[in-house]
């Protein structure tokens, strides 16, 4: 595991966020590198399920490959992945999404915890998680199983957050192992492999 | 955390002993929810869990029920209803009479829905509306017909966001807390338990709505309940999933057309 980490191997990288995130994506993205060779699955807090139309607006920001998840997709390298508004988004071990309409979790569906710690059973410690701006506690329990499955967590850095309450909660709740600004996010996923 | 292992032995029990068969559910879902339940009940291990499972019959049923997702709301997805009100009910309206069937329609808010759609095109008298779901404990609430109070203003936006004309209030009386929606709705509602991993087909339909039900099956159950929808469908009948759901790659997928954007395919031979 310690091995891992240290050569940032990663099979799949999960970014999650709240109010204030997409912001911080939109910068994001235009920064990867084209053929990334993971998977990028993005769990994002968002109203209601009739804007569809997120997901043209991230692919616009970046030459990867990028769409709304349904269910039952295969989980492809290279391809970054939206979680669908109003469901909540697991992996199976054979690699493939799939989707869940059961209660909110900290009022939020799809729930940052409730993906990241479905892929932490997955991936293990092939596992990078980054948290983003946001205004409540999704995200905390997640990056801890994370952790605790031997994968790499990171959050924004709160003074950069246009709410810093969902990493600084983070933060204070776990000892994650980056605190980057955007810049720094972009450079890190890039050296990934 | 509990091992995989420890969930087949769990899933295994279950069939032997209550002939309910959860093997080829998504596992992960699955997996969450035996968790969140272990710790809603206060188990202090799974093995308690397992225990209880196995040698209490009358929790059986809070399992079952905690196990399938019940959540469910009126008119959701708006656009979805103001599809099947403006190309699919004037359709149906043609047949003398309609047969629709709710599969997996749990606390039953969708079949309602469908009712009220079906009393504005003046096609209620002569539809019957079949709402099935595994979980006995869900459907008496479908009988009943009374839903949150604290709900309808939300479900009233949606409904007047799929075309709905009328005043929602209207529908259903308010007492104590709850909506109450009227006997003539419920009256045309037939309410039975059908499990779609073991049950067959037991009629012939004009429309079929399963939303959000097969997103927790695998890849081949869904395609064994599809295939049931296919046989339970007369020619030229209806069929419409969840948003994120698809009949793409499945068996099936050659014998059906999609209508437009929602997810609604008609049968075509």
């Amino acid at each position: 595991m310690e091995e891992n980490q240290l050569k940032n191997t990663c099979e799949l990288l999960l970014i999650g966020g709240s109010a204030g995130s997409l912001e911080v994506l939109f910068k994001l993205l235009p920064l990867l590198r084209a053929g990334l060779g993971f998977p990028v699955v993005l769990v994002l807090h968002r109203r209601n399920s009739a804007d569809s139309s997120l997901s043209d607006l991230l692919a616009s920001k970046t030459p990867n490959p990028t769409r709304e998840v349904e269910d039952k997709d295969p989980v492809i390298p290279g391809t970054i992945y939206l979680a669908p508004a109003d469901y909540h988004l697991l992996i199976e071990h054979e690699r493939t999404f799939s989707l869940d309409y059961s209660e909110k979790i900290h009022f939020s569906r799809p729930s940052i915890d409730v993906t990241f710690e479905s892929a932490a059973e997955v991936y293990g410690s092939r596992l990078v998680a980054i948290l983003l701006s946001g205004a409540n506690e999704d995200g905390s329990e997640g990056l801890a199983a994370v952790k605790q499955a031997g994968g790499i967590t990171a959050v924004q850095n709160p003074d950069t957050a246009q709410m810093p309450f969902m990493p600084h909660y983070a933060m204070t709740h776990l000892h994650v192992d980056y605190v980057f600004d955007t810049i720094q996010m972009a450079s890190f996923i890039n050296e990934l492999e | 955390m509990i091992e995989e292992e420890n969930i087949d032995l769990l899933l295994n029990d279950l069939f032997d002993i209550y002939g309910y068969d959860f093997t080829r559910y998504s596992r992960a879902s699955l997996k969450r929810r035996v968790v969140r339940l272990c710790s809603l009940d206060k188990f202090p291990s799974f093995a308690e869990l397992r225990y209880r499972v196995r040698n209490d019959p009358s929790y059986l049923k809070r399992f079952v029920e905690e196990i399938t997702v019940n959540v469910t709301e009126m008119f959701r997805d708006p656009s979805f209803y103001k599809s099947l009100r403006e190309e699919v009910l004037p359709v149906l309206g043609t047949k003398p009479f309609i047969r629709i069937w709710h599969a997996g329609c749990s606390t039953g808010e969708e079949v309602y829905s469908m009712a009220i759609l079906l009393k504005e095109a003046n096609l209620l008298r002569r539809s019957l509306l079949y709402a099935t779901d595994l979980n006995p404990g869900v459907l008496e609430k479908v009988r009943k017909g009374i839903f949150p109070l604290g709900l309808m203003k939300q479900y009233s936006e949606s409904y007047i966001a799929s075309g709905g004309t009328h005043d929602f209030s209207g529908y259903y009386t308010a007492q104590y807390g709850q909506a109450k929606f009227d006997n003539e709705l419920s009256e045309k509602i037939i309410i039975s338990t059908h499990n779609l991993v073991s049950d067959s087909s037991f009629n012939e339909f004009d429309l079929i709505l399963c939303r959000n039900v097969l997103i927790y099956f695998d890849k081949d159950l869904q395609d064994r309940v599809l295939k049931l929808f296919d046989a339970s469908l007369g020619t030229l009948g209806y069929l419409a999933l969840g948003t994120k759901e698809t009949l793409k790659f499945s068996a099936i997928q050659n014998k059906f057309k999609q209508l437009n954007r929602e997810k609604i395919w008609k049968k075509i031979n």
